[in-house]
């Protein structure tokens, strides 16, 4: 084989190795227990896709989960879009005393594992009487020190000092040099944490699970565990809830893709250098 | 100069700072108070809902340090931290090497896996790694191996929930080391190819010192998600043993142990004793592979 051949060969298996557990999701949802016991379990889509929806539906209230969890991470995206550029531009462009040693801060707060912190983080939330409260889904996400990172690299690139300078001549107040010189440099970048400040949120598991009541107001990703438990699990209907819930991230990311790359690919070279 | 010529000095100096303060109002209330409580309420006996219950000293760190359960999630979770991440780091740094010279589009591809949410990874991959109908089981049959009960055995638990990791954050490394190989200068290769070194040998010289901080960004990131491994080996088990990781907890991470002590128990001052451990040796980690990996990747 020529190395070409074999680096298409190895990007093929790779690309099969990504996608194989979605597709065989696909198929598992689309049959019944019954096709899946057999000796050779299908590997093919099978007919009864929209069968289980509908059965999903009845049995559980992933709608409403999902409408619950669309409210909070749309809230946590345009949160962390506003204040991340917010501070990313302050960062980035304006001059006060302790500016270096408050980004240090935003710097060293992102090695700090925040999920082992879950007891005592619920222990304030539950202090705040937050307790299965939206409030205790959204108020911990508002803002991350890695968007304040990305959001002031995006203006240090997009926004020059000059710019601000000459506007500042001109007599603009600081709300409106953002307004009208920043914030229209730093849209792109602004979109992509919007959106992958959504999926996050969206795909949080252990904070939705302990800070609401299971049984009142849950998230998506805690109806799916869920209906998982049990002493038997239903695959074709648990993986048609995968499915229906993925789908809302998924579309997202084929918008947005080729820019979220361009963001990690920027966010490396900068931990690169 | 900015703040100099200013009309309103007042409201121009208290600006930035109203800017930044929605980041340390969120980082003070939930992540830098929630920490300093944590070693208050690590010295108490203190239950999650009732509060405190009488100063007990260090009684907890020393129940801590004698529990037998704490050592078998923290064994389970170097184990699984291991098998996830030695070969997953290997493995983007290959694939990092095989998109370089792609389109755009294969990137966008082996990103796919990492915008599945963590609860659609686990019950997927527990579903494929069923003993009886399991995709992977009915694989291994055709060649002759198994049937392998990847949640009852350890070993075969630990590669499961590994794989979960593994499939999920590859690609992503893979394309961080890709960013940071383009950023390496060219003419370093150049160089190596007049002193007439080969494609092995420019990737080992060259390439990695180049990329030594994402390397070691990536191993640290990794060592804290490791720390923080739940959602994956929680739901693994769907056979309503789920939290316990396993009949015979063979699979239980520090942070499932973690949550079953606080909120299966509600005893908070110890799961705060915990935290703080835990909270250690990520430090104590970190700091580790600071300097391994200088020395690893040095010349």
């Amino acid at each position: 084989m020529t190395v070409r051949v074999r680096h298409l060969a190895a990007l093929a298996a790779l690309v099969v190795f990504s996608l194989f557990p979605l597709y065989s999701t696909v198929v598992v949802a689309s049959h019944d227990n019954a096709d899946l016991a057999r000796a050779t379990p299908p590997l093919l889509p099978g007919g009864r896709l929209l069968d289980h929806v509908s059965e999903l539906l009845d049995r559980v209230d992933l709608g409403q989960a999902m409408v619950n969890s669309a409210v909070i991470a749309g809230t946590v995206a345009v949160a962390n879009a506003l204040f991340c550029t917010v501070a990313g531009f302050a960062f980035a462009r304006l001059r006060f005393r302790g500016r270096e040693a408050l980004f240090a801060v935003v710097l060293g707060s992102a090695m700090v594992p925040t999920q082992l912190g879950i007891v005592p983080v619920f222990m304030v939330v539950d202090a705040l009487g937050w307790y299965d409260t939206f409030a205790a889904a959204i108020v911990p996400g508002l803002v991350s020190a890695f968007g304040v990172f990305w959001m002031r690299q995006a203006c240090l690139e997009a926004v020059s000092d000059e710019l601000v300078d000459a506007a500042k001549v001109d007599g603009c107040s600081l709300a409106r040099v953002y307004w009208h010189v920043a914030l229209p440099a730093l849209r792109g970048p602004a979109a992509v944490l919007a959106m992958l400040s959504f999926a996050t949120s969206w795909n949080e598991f252990s904070w939705p699970l302990v800070a609401l009541d299971p049984n009142d107001t849950p998230t998506a990703q805690v109806v799916l565990s869920r209906l998982a438990g049990g002493y038997y699990t239903d695959y074709p209907l648990v993986l048609t809830g995968v499915l229906v819930s993925i789908v809302p991230v998924l579309l997202l990311f084929v918008l947005f893709a080729r820019k979220v790359v361009a963001v990690l690919a920027r966010g490396a070279a900068e931990t690169g250098r | 100069m900015w703040t100099t010529r200013v009309r309103a000095p007042g409201a121009r100096a208290v600006a930035p700072y109203l800017l930044v303060a929605p980041f340390f109002l969120v980082f003070g209330a939930f992540g830098v108070f929630p920490l300093v409580r944590t070693a208050w309420v690590s010295v108490h006996r203190w239950h999650l809902i009732g509060g405190d219950e009488g100063f007990r000293g260090l009684d907890n760190f020393r129940h801590l340090l004698g529990d037998p359960l704490f050592y078998n999630a923290l064994g389970n979770t170097v184990s699984i931290f291991l098998l996830a991440t030695v070969p997953q780091l290997a493995l983007a740094l290959c694939i990092a090497t095989l998109l370089a010279r792609r389109r755009p589009a294969w990137q966008v591809l082996v990103l796919v896996p990492n915008v599945v949410p963590v609860v659609a990874v686990a019950l997927v991959f527990g579903q494929l790694l069923g003993r009886d109908y399991g995709i992977v089981n009915f694989l291994l049959g055709q060649v002759g191996v198994g049937p392998i009960s990847w949640q009852a055995e350890t070993w075969a638990a630990h590669l499961g929930v590994a794989v979960m990791v593994m499939w999920r954050w590859t690609g992503y490394t893979a394309l961080l080391y890709l960013a940071a190989m383009r950023s390496v200068p060219r003419e370093l290769y150049e160089a190596a190819a007049l002193d007439g070194a080969g494609g092995w040998q420019r990737f080992r010289v060259v390439t990695l010192p180049g990329i030594r901080p994402t390397v070691l960004f990536t191993v640290v990131a990794s060592a804290i998600g490791g720390v923080q491994m739940f959602t994956e080996p929680q739901l693994f088990d769907g056979s309503g043993l789920a939290g316990a990781g396993g009949s015979d907890r063979q699979f239980q991470t520090v942070a499932m142990y973690l949550y079953e002590v606080g909120f299966g128990r509600f005893d908070a001052g110890y799961a705060a004793a915990m935290t703080w451990v835990l909270f250690l040796f990520c430090a104590a980690f970190a700091a580790t592979a600071v300097v391994l990996v200088r020395r690893l990747v040095s010349r």
